[in-house]
């Protein structure tokens, strides 16, 4: 509780400061920018987290989103498919789909360490997405114009239509996390996975399934960031984007040794590590000096997360 | 007539150990059994085989007749078999209702009923029977050591089971919650439900075992009907005839003389009450105390693993400060810890590796270890303390848990030791190699060094200790002497009881 009532001070902060910095008349788009990354972001964040508190790490989140979003734009667009929405949609989640389940399979079944097993993802997804596009740069042009407006294209009561999407996913993962037994049984491997093989749980089938959901969760992201930008290029997008996502959530709270974290803290986490390089960006802090800025977020929580600890743990 | 649960020549073995061999157990519905035993005699094992946590090598299972297959814990618990394990396993990151529950909770369609409190409800019902005075709201990483266990037994008792195992639920419990439980392990008979009960405390076992099932070295060594269960015959199957050969511990501690090691007023913890105590040259001074009594903290204080607050140490009266373990290495004292697995050995790596980790520093030169370097003292070492290996460079996980024991022992004999601090040394051990690890600690003695040796087993802390602390909540209990050194005076200052004499 600590933890979090931290988090939401920081972040209050942090917007106050954003309000003063941004001139008026900019104020408003300002915000509408930054509400659609966040929901944007907080998606793979989200599927991250799942990962996080049972203990594991997903490393191929970014090149599961470039792999996705380029097939995607192949399965709508190239000749030989030309697939309907609601065909190459199901596709590309299913995909990601497998992908989690493959990782889920090494990590349980082989024994795999998981940091290895995506670390191994993340250099071979990039790979297969710059060899189906011939290693060019993949986009939608003017087709797909339904698609885009439902989820991408303007405002639905004000708010950036990826952070309705955002919002729709947070309550879904809320209710699994928190009020599900499913849930209960992810937080229950985190902290003690033994504990929760001698009551009985299926420890494997839960870890399989949180890495079932991330890869999904990124594959879902591919499609967004199509939507946005129209275009992807294997050779150079999303980069970086599983540091991203894991350092939302581990800035929301949820501890790399497994067993903690929760939906609003990580929805929190997300939006301070997207207000950090807008808030200096508006300050006149060179763009180079961005990575910095977040770095030093992050350590900062993992120091206040450590001083914050009960010192019971000692006893 | 045949018997509700009947195992029937159970073997298991481990690399190095055979932990079961050819055992047979048989309970009757309504029936309390206890399984007593040493440690390492095999009656975790045999539980861990009846709970479907292992499979065994070979053997039958019958419940009601009918051979079962118990390979996994939900079968278990489909047959209608409830574990309670000796080692707390709890989610510390859960609340107590929520880990009363794990794995069956209340629930509709999936989604737990949190919000009706049902399973707060549900928890308080079971916690209030067990004497369990906490929130079921109340995270279990906050819980006493006490009070998890409880949890642990709560656990059990959540779901609909016929037969109950527990190993040593009481050791970690004051004397008023182990009388409650025994309160309930009754209640339980009444219904019908068969109990199997392991403890080390056969006080307990006298007063509430309908029938005593003995296991020594893996083997059946007798049963004890009803009129039969007491202290003398249970401990005459469990230890055998060879024990008084084991345990020929000579003393010659001259009480008249400085003490080797003394720690005043030490604390580890704040609100603790300060721990002094000496040990002298050549004395084994053994330390008992229930699991979480603070006995394993204390050592890594004195050993630099763990802060200490406050609090002085003496070595033959020279006044040492203590703040890392390289500290108490250098000035020769010397830890041997209670899981070597993990904090005694580098186990992939070889005996010769592990045996000069310690001792680096004295055989490189400029921080170049010579190839062969160490090789001639690895080689005395692995001769006087008779470490089986096939050779200097196997593996030191692949040796059995006697000779580990020594290679870590070996480790520190390569140093000049001048106090031993051994927490646990013969958990997991066969009896065989328990003897050679007894002599070698007199030996020690013999050359003048300070053994502190920590235990849980009592029958080790009444045979082979020249005195005996005991520990109780983070501090002192008391300290026995001579005659005043037996079961029940260890117990009663280790359950907070009064001091015996």
């Amino acid at each position: 509780m600590k933890k979090l009532t931290g988090l939401i001070v920081f972040l209050v902060v942090l917007y106050i400061a954003l309000a003063i910095a941004v001139p008026s008349q900019g104020f408003a788009l300002n915000n509408y920018n930054l509400a659609e990354r966040i929901g944007q972001y907080g998606v793979i964040s989200l599927g991250a987290a799942l990962v996080i508190i049972t203990g594991g790490i997903d490393l191929s989140i970014g090149s599961v989103v470039v792999l996705s979003a380029t097939a995607c734009a192949i399965l709508l667009t190239d000749k030989s498919f030309g697939l309907d929405p609601m065909l190459a949609l199901p596709l590309v989640l299913g995909g990601g789909a497998v992908i989690g389940l493959i990782h889920g399979l090494l990590i349980t079944k082989m024994n795999l360490p998981p940091f290895m097993v995506t670390l191994c993802g993340l250099f071979i997804y990039r790979g297969v997405a710059r060899t189906i596009s011939g290693n060019m740069s993949k986009g939608i042009g003017n087709q797909c114009i339904e698609l885009r407006h439902f989820l991408y294209e303007g405002d639905i009561f004000g708010l950036p239509r990826f952070l309705v999407i955002y919002i729709i996913l947070a309550i879904i993962a809320a209710i699994f996390l928190h009020f599900s037994v499913y849930g209960r049984y992810l937080y229950a491997i985190g902290g003690n996975e033994k504990a929760a093989k001698y009551s009985g749980i299926a420890t494997d089938k839960y870890k399989i399934l949180s890495y079932v959901l991330c890869s999904t969760l990124a594959a879902f992201f591919g499609i967004l960031f199509l939507m946005k930008n129209n275009a992807v290029t294997p050779s150079s997008d999303g980069f970086f984007l599983e540091l991203y996502a894991i350092a939302g959530a581990v800035l929301g709270g949820c501890s790399l040794r497994g067993g903690e974290g929760t939906v609003i803290g990580i929805t929190i986490g997300t939006a301070i590590m997207w207000i950090l390089p807008n808030l200096t960006n508006m300050w006149g802090v060179p763009s180079e000096l961005e990575f910095i800025v977040i770095g030093s977020a992050l350590l900062l929580g993992a120091i206040m997360d450590e001083k914050l600890r009960p010192a019971a743990k000692n006893a | 007539m045949s018997h509700f649960l009947e195992a029937k020549k159970i073997c298991k073995s481990f690399p190095g150990l055979q932990a079961l061999n050819n055992v047979d157990l048989n309970v009757n519905k309504g029936e309390i059994l206890a399984v007593v035993g040493e440690n390492g005699a095999g009656k975790s094992t045999l539980m861990k085989i009846l709970g479907g946590v292992i499979n065994p090598d070979s053997g039958e299972i019958l419940l009601d007749g009918q051979t079962v297959n118990i390979a996994s814990i939900p079968q278990a618990q489909k047959l209608g078999i409830a574990l309670i394990h000796q080692e707390l396993h709890l989610a510390e990151n859960l609340n107590v209702a929520a880990n009363i529950f794990l794995g069956q909770e209340p629930r509709r369609g999936g989604i737990l009923r949190l919000i009706d409190n049902k399973i707060y409800d549900l928890a308080n019902q079971i916690m209030q029977e067990l004497g369990l005075n906490c929130s079921p709201h109340a995270l279990v990483s906050e819980l006493s050591v006490g009070q998890k266990q409880l949890v642990e037994i709560a656990r059990a008792l959540s779901f609909q089971f016929r037969i109950l195992i527990m190993d040593e639920p009481t050791a970690s419990l004051s004397l008023d919650e182990s009388k409650r439980l025994f309160g309930i392990i009754k209640a339980l008979k009444e219904k019908d439900v068969t109990v199997l009960y392991i403890s080390h405390r056969l006080k307990e076992i006298e007063e509430i075992a309908d029938r005593v099932l003995v296991l020594r070295d893996g083997l059946n060594s007798g049963e004890l009907q009803k009129s039969e269960i007491k202290h003398e015959a249970m401990v005459r199957l469990m230890v055998g005839r060879e024990l008084k050969q084991f345990f020929q511990h000579a003393h010659r501690v001259q009480k008249t003389a400085e003490p080797l090691l003394r720690v005043e007023a030490l604390r580890y913890l704040e609100n603790q009450k300060p721990i002094t105590f000496d040990i002298r040259p050549g004395e084994i001074v053994g330390m008992s105390g229930l699991a979480g009594s603070g006995r394993t903290e204390l050592a890594e204080t004195i050993t630099g693993l763990r802060p200490m607050l406050t609090g002085e140490v003496f070595l033959k009266g020279e006044n040492i400060s203590i703040s890392s373990p390289a500290d108490a290495i250098r000035a020769g004292i010397f830890l041997v810890p209670e899981d070597r697995r993990l904090h005694g050995l580098v186990l992939p790596a070889s005996v010769k590796d592990n045996i000069l980790l310690a001792s680096l520093n004295n055989i490189g030169h400029l921080g170049i270890i010579p190839l062969r370097g160490g090789d001639s003292l690895v080689q005395d070492m692995c001769e006087k303390l008779t470490i089986k290996t096939p050779s200097l460079n196997q593996q030191v996980g692949f040796l059995s848990g006697g000779n580990q024991q020594k290679v870590v022992l070996a480790k520190w004999l390569c140093r000049k030791p001048r106090v031993i601090i051994f927490d646990e040394p013969t958990q997991g051990i066969d009896v065989g190699a328990k003897a050679e690890i007894y002599a070698l600690m007199d030996e020690l003695a013999k050359d003048g060094i300070g053994i502190l040796m920590i235990s849980s087993d009592l029958e080790e802390i009444l045979h082979v200790s020249d005195r005996v602390l005991v520990m109780h909540h983070a501090s002192l209990a008391g300290e026995l002497e001579g005659k005043d050194i037996s079961e029940e005076s260890i117990m009663k200052l280790a359950t907070g009881g009064l001091v015996a004499a």
